[in-house]
């Protein structure tokens, strides 16, 4: 029996000729990832190890992400505590305010992550690399801090699920509806313990922006990970952030699929969903009017260049509704910069948005946007839990940019053929 | 391991922004953390909870961020085993990795209720709830998992040398 592109990786990492879905194997790691939230407690448990170094300084990354510019006394304490760290032990891909941006947006601008890479991360949106085809997942801080040490981690061979793509999406519909559609199918725990993994000829219209964005969410599906065949797109994408050769690993002809689902891009809507989970998704061409105060567009899943030039498409020369707080958020430095001389913030600042440096902020309901008690905010972000940005009475309606961007012109939540 | 406790019993994807929200994750102090713990979805359970209950949920238990402070702050408030239909992925491995006893069995968690006294076996996979004498079988883990667990933890593994 074949092997799927996710269980190659993984063998090619173990050392092994061959693994099958259900084997325990210990998996040599290309990166390990932590953020100002969980590397604390991972530090905390590298000294227990009483390793005297990390196992390679090029390989271990730390981004100050999730409450930096420190947003109170105890965070800059966390974000003190990593920089120590990395200081002593010479690490160095360490990303301090400056530097910094939303990990995930940021290691693969900065090509930390090429395709064919092992990587852990902690934090549950480690799966986003899978978009280049690598294999790469969400662990804790322990996992982290013994992969700091030795350059390791445990793994159970995933089965997975095979997502045939086909067509082209229509336009303003993005790689958001897609996964957000694809989350609705399965559920939150469609994918539970396995890989998702995305091919056919419907792969080539999308973007590496949009792959990003939805390998991201694999977790919100309860995968392992996400990951994309490697194209054209994916290579010449790799070339210009790295220089590291990337490793192609296609799945055998006759890999084992739990299912496959075909899936038509072309027949996808703009797709929203509805609190209190990401699995309740809704096209917005079936929705009543859903009345909004606050619009979020940023984060992991679509603080990217494409979302925010979507965005400005959609919000040049018109104002957000009065009453709709509308903060924009760039997931990175350079994302920031490119943006200011496309004079997309211009745009934003015009329509009455305002524009933060590259920060988590309010997808977490760290600081930056938090929402009262019953208030609802259209998000760009990718949970919608109870209380995820703020009141426990708070809700929140997972979005792409574009509806997002619509959604703050209309005051409700829209899509853009509406205010265009 | 055998554990023995009361039943504090909770519904189908428990997600870690209920388990500790991320207001409080400016701190990893453990205590603080239990103090807070799944304060968003059931207030009154930090107060509540004794030493040694057992907590028992629906499916996809810990769905949601890889904050490793959910499952400690469960097991710094007392709990000695959580009982769900399924865990998500991260919080699984978590739970091994810090030394926090689980366990999935759907029946189990469909005929156990809040209250109940309930004694689980995790060598052998057997769950017997106490207040009504029904036992139930499940997987016991592999034995790499469970000498993880055994052994207190990921770090504690690596340290003693049982980890290979
Ligand atoms: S943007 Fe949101 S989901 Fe992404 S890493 Fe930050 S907190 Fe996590």
């Amino acid at each position: 029996m074949g092997m799927t592109m996710t269980q190659k990786i993984l063998a090619a990492h173990a050392g092994l000729d061959k693994v099958e879905a259900g084997q325990l194997i210990l998996v040599n790691l290309d990166l390990v990832l932590g953020n100002d939230i969980t590397s604390p407690v991972a530090i905390k448990e590298f000294n227990k190890l009483g390793a005297e170094n990390v196992f390679d300084k090029d390989k271990v990354t730390m981004v100050m992400d999730h409450f930096a510019p420190n947003k109170d006394i105890k965070a800059a304490e966390q974000c003190k505590m990593c920089r120590d760290f990395c200081g002593e032990k010479d690490i160095t891909n360490f990303y301090d305010v400056g530097e910094m941006g939303i990990e995930h947006a940021l290691l693969p601008e900065k090509g930390l992550v090429v395709s064919g890479d092992a990587v852990i991360g902690a934090d549950s949106h480690t799966c986003t690399y899978g978009a280049l085809g690598a294999f790469s997942t969400g662990v804790g801080s322990t996992d982290m801090a013994c992969g700091m040490a030795t350059g390791k981690a445990w793994f159970k061979v995933p089965s997975a699920i095979k997502f045939e793509l086909k067509g082209k999406l229509n336009k303003y519909v993005t790689g958001k509806d897609v996964i957000l559609h694809i989350i609705g199918m399965i559920g939150v725990d469609g994918a539970l313990y396995r890989s998702m993994e995305f091919t056919g000829e419907g792969l080539s219209s999308l973007s590496v922006s949009d792959r990003l964005c939805m390998a991201n969410m694999a977790i919100e599906a309860g995968a392992k990970n996400g990951i994309f065949e490697v194209d054209e797109k994916t290579i010449e994408y790799v070339k210009e952030h790295s220089n590291r050769e990337p490793k192609v690993y296609k799945a055998d002809a006759d890999a084992q699929y739990d299912e496959t689902y075909v899936i038509d891009l072309s027949e996808i809507k703009p797709t929203v969903s509805f609190p209190h989970l990401p699995e309740n998704t809704h096209t917005v061409d079936e929705i009543d009017d859903i009345k909004i105060d606050q619009v979020v567009i940023g984060s992991c899943t679509n603080g990217r260049l494409e979302d925010l030039q979507l965005a400005a498409e959609i919000l040049k020369g018109k104002k957000v509704a009065k009453n709709v707080r509308t903060i924009i958020i760039p997931a990175t430095q350079k994302i920031y910069l490119e943006a200011m001389e496309q004079g997309l913030l211009k745009i934003f600042i015009e329509a009455g948005a305002v524009v933060s440096t590259p920060t988590c902020g309010p997808c977490l309901g760290g600081y930056m946007g938090i929402l009262a008690q019953g208030e609802r905010a259209v998000a760009t972000t990718n949970r919608n839990f109870v209380g995820r940005m703020g009141h426990v009475d708070s809700e929140i309606y997972l979005a792409s940019p574009a509806v997002a961007a619509a959604s703050a012109i209309a005051g409700k939540i829209a899509e853009p053929k509406e205010v265009m | 391991m055998v554990f023995e406790g009361k039943v504090i019993k909770y519904g189908d994807n428990v997600d870690t922004d209920v388990i500790i929200p991320a207001r409080y994750l400016n701190t990893s102090d453990k205590k603080e953390l239990a103090s807070h713990c799944m304060e968003d979805l059931d207030a009154t359970f930090a107060g509540r909870v004794q030493n040694g209950d057992i907590m028992v949920a629906g499916f996809n238990f810990g769905c949601g961020s890889s904050r490793e402070h959910a499952p400690i702050a469960i097991k710094e408030s007392g709990i000695s085993l959580v009982i769900a239909k399924s865990f998500a992925r991260i919080f699984y491995r978590n739970s091994i990795n810090i030394g926090l006893a689980i366990l999935e069995c759907p029946e189990a968690v469909d005929a156990i209720e809040e209250g109940h006294t309930v004694e689980a076996d995790l060598d052998k996979g057997v769950i017997t709830d106490k207040t009504t004498g029904k036992q139930f079988k499940t997987e016991p883990f592999p034995e790499f998992i469970q000498s993880i667990i055994t052994n207190g933890g990921l770090v504690e593994s690596i340290k003693n040398g049982s980890f290979k």
